[in-house]
């Protein structure tokens, strides 16, 4: 397909302006999401649960009753992988990991409650257990939210600025008489597609920054990777936009559709909470969805400091979509 | 002389509905060819697959002797009968959004001279009067210096004002040899500017060709209009139509001599007599028994 730059620069340029312009979208691109940071930092900010928390390595083999665990206010934890306990004795998400079978526990040495932890195990039934030492950073809910957030802002901004911007053209006309010029509809769909890629990496990098003066959350991996995983979850999600554009002429039907596919991937790609505690099939849905993808490779690349090798899975889940809901979008698209 | 637009038998059928009906027609360089006809006659159907917007059901339109293509959009100029522009977009990066568009775009200073578009070039596009508005449509239409342009019912809803700057304007396109293709139901727009018109009604052509010729070809006589106070009582020996109206009464004759003589001898006042000559409305009122503007 031919794409005449001047052609391609005449929609980008000029639908870059409508958008700039236009203040009440603008201040809403931009304010939602962090008002949504700001408000769900702020109600999970306090200690909600008083409980120590302390993770029991279990090993069938070598069970031994241990009086500490026997010990009241303290939640006590079976995990199964020691690599990802010991994670999350660094970020303290855990208080405590202890393995009876080695006769050994870890603590976070910036970690207070980790201190009392050890001195209530020694004094019932782990006086000669090894310590481990880790340190890190404590991660909080907020850290975990704010890749959420951004990933869903992004959806947000791509079906609703691609997806309800083209009905919008088709409906009032706009599309028609671009039609009746030598305009393709790859061209128009290319300046579409990159006028909103552009701007949602603005709005973006503006609401990661401003985020962070607030509330200063983790950053451990690259940022190049991290801008090459929000680019591809953001051309994919604009590519599912345009799949609903691609042939709807009715506003009301749009904006239905878009808030049919936003609202369920908001609350089922993990967002707000983490889906592991879910119904198989629930996780199964969830891994059909962008969403879902983008906030994991996020997540991983902010809160693990995981590099693109480590998120291959979900680049080649995004890629995979972009594609299909590119073929869909451009074979089905008509201007009228 | 070659023919720029040739259409065939060209048909368009939506569901329940025979929007178009098998016309053809030719239309040569530099003229300004008229489609007239009541609203649902199919004039709008009809220009938009001529402009290569819907597809026809069947049939075959060639622009300067091939199938519509890549050379008929970089020549054809558009105005379409409603047009929405981009919002928050002024007219003069209006201007430049459609010259980016094609490859031979006219100069903006051109456009705007023409169109009489220096007023309000720095002004939004959605605060435009009326005819600003319809000069900006037909200077985007204008954009690429086309070889054919299609106007649907460039004046309708404008002030008669707006109007008559809009004929002038169009007057001096047409002396650019521009060949102009237009859809109107205003009778006196059509008089003025078309050198050919075709008239529609219910999906097909009823009649076609010059203005003049037309009127010619169907009428012999002209229209002595007169108040109804002033009509006489009885019209015997009128040897005439006669049309009673609720305030006028219209006598319809080729022999105006021995009508109006007649009308002294029924002692008829006539200094109130108007005599016009017949116009395209009594044409299509006859051709299509309806009201243009229905």
């Amino acid at each position: 397909m031919p794409l005449k730059p001047r052609r391609f620069l005449a929609i980008l340029i000029a639908r870059n302006k409508e958008y700039w312009r236009d203040r009440a979208a603008l201040g809403w691109s931009f304010g939602f999401p962090l008002l949504v940071v700001l408000a769900f930092g702020f109600a999970f900010s306090g200690d909600t649960l008083d409980l120590y928390k302390v993770g029991i390595i279990d090993s069938a083999d070598s069970r031994q009753p241990l009086a500490f665990t026997d010990t009241e206010y303290i939640q006590f934890i079976a995990v199964t992988s020691r690599q990802s306990a010991v994670t999350r004795v660094e970020r303290h998400q855990l208080d405590m990991l202890v393995e009876p079978a080695a006769r050994r526990y870890w603590i976070n040495d910036s970690s207070a409650r980790g201190y009392i932890l050890e001195r209530v195990l020694r004094g019932s039934g782990g006086a000669d257990y090894v310590r481990q030492t880790v340190s890190g950073r404590e991660i909080r809910y907020i850290d975990w939210l704010v890749p959420g957030v951004l990933s869903m802002n992004m959806m947000f901004s791509a079906l609703f600025g691609v997806g309800y911007v083209i009905v919008r053209y088709r409906r009032n006309g706009v599309l028609k008489r671009l039609k009746a010029t030598p305009l393709s509809a790859f061209e128009f769909l290319a300046a579409q597609m990159v006028s909103r890629l552009w701007l949602i990496l603005a709005v973006t990098a503006l609401v990661y920054a401003g985020t962070d003066m607030l509330v200063d959350f983790r950053m451990f991996g690259s940022y190049l990777d991290l801008l090459l995983v929000f680019t591809l979850g953001s051309v994919s999600m604009i590519s599912l936009a345009l799949v609903v554009a691609a042939r709807v002429s009715s506003e009301e039907l749009a904006g239905g559709l878009l808030n049919l596919i936003g609202w369920p991937m908001m609350f089922l790609s993990g967002v707000w909470f983490s889906l592991e505690g879910l119904h198989g099939w629930v996780q199964a849905l969830a891994q059909l969805l962008p969403l879902t993808h983008l906030i994991a490779a996020c997540r991983a690349i902010m809160i693990d400091g995981a590099g693109l090798a480590e998120v291959s899975g979900q680049i080649a889940a995004l890629l995979t979509m972009t594609l299909i809901f590119l073929a869909i979008g451009s074979y089905s698209f008509r201007w009228q | 002389m070659l023919s720029i637009l040739a259409v065939k038998d060209l048909v368009k059928h939506y569901p329940g509905v025979n929007a178009v009906n098998g016309i053809s027609f030719e239309l040569h360089k530099g003229i300004c060819f008229g489609l007239l006809g009541p609203n649902g006659a199919g004039k709008t159907t009809t220009v938009e697959m001529l402009e290569g917007i819907i597809a026809p059901t069947s049939g075959s339109i060639r622009y300067r002797g091939a199938p519509l293509g890549e050379r008929f959009q970089e020549q054809a100029g558009i105005m379409f009968q409603t047009t929405a522009l981009q919002n928050f977009i002024t007219v003069r990066e209006t201007l430049a959004m459609f010259r980016l568009l094609y490859a031979h775009p006219l100069p903006a200073q051109d456009l705007i001279e023409l169109c009489a578009l220096g007023h309000f070039l720095n002004r939004d596009t959605g605060q435009l009067s009326g005819g600003q508005r319809q000069r900006l449509l037909l200077a985007i239409a204008l954009v690429n210096d086309p070889e054919i342009l299609f106007l649907d019912e460039p004046t309708t809803g404008l002030d008669p004002q707006a109007r008559r700057n809009f004929w002038d304007l169009l007057a001096r396109i047409k002396q650019r040899h521009k060949t102009v293709i237009l859809t109107t139901h205003y009778m006196e727009e059509a008089y003025h500017l078309c050198d050919e018109i075709a008239i529609m009604d219910a999906g097909e052509i009823i009649a076609e060709g010059t203005p003049q010729a037309l009127l010619a070809e169907h009428y012999n006589d002209v229209v002595l209009q007169l108040p109804r106070e002033d009509f006489p009582a009885t019209d015997g020996g009128l040897a005439a139509t006669v049309l009673r109206g609720e305030q006028v009464i219209e006598i319809l004759t080729a022999d105006v001599d021995t009508t109006i003589r007649r009308l002294v001898e029924l002692g008829t006042p006539l200094n109130r007599l108007v005599i016009r000559p017949r116009t395209l409305e009594d044409l299509f009122l006859e051709l299509t028994g309806k009201q243009l503007r229905a």
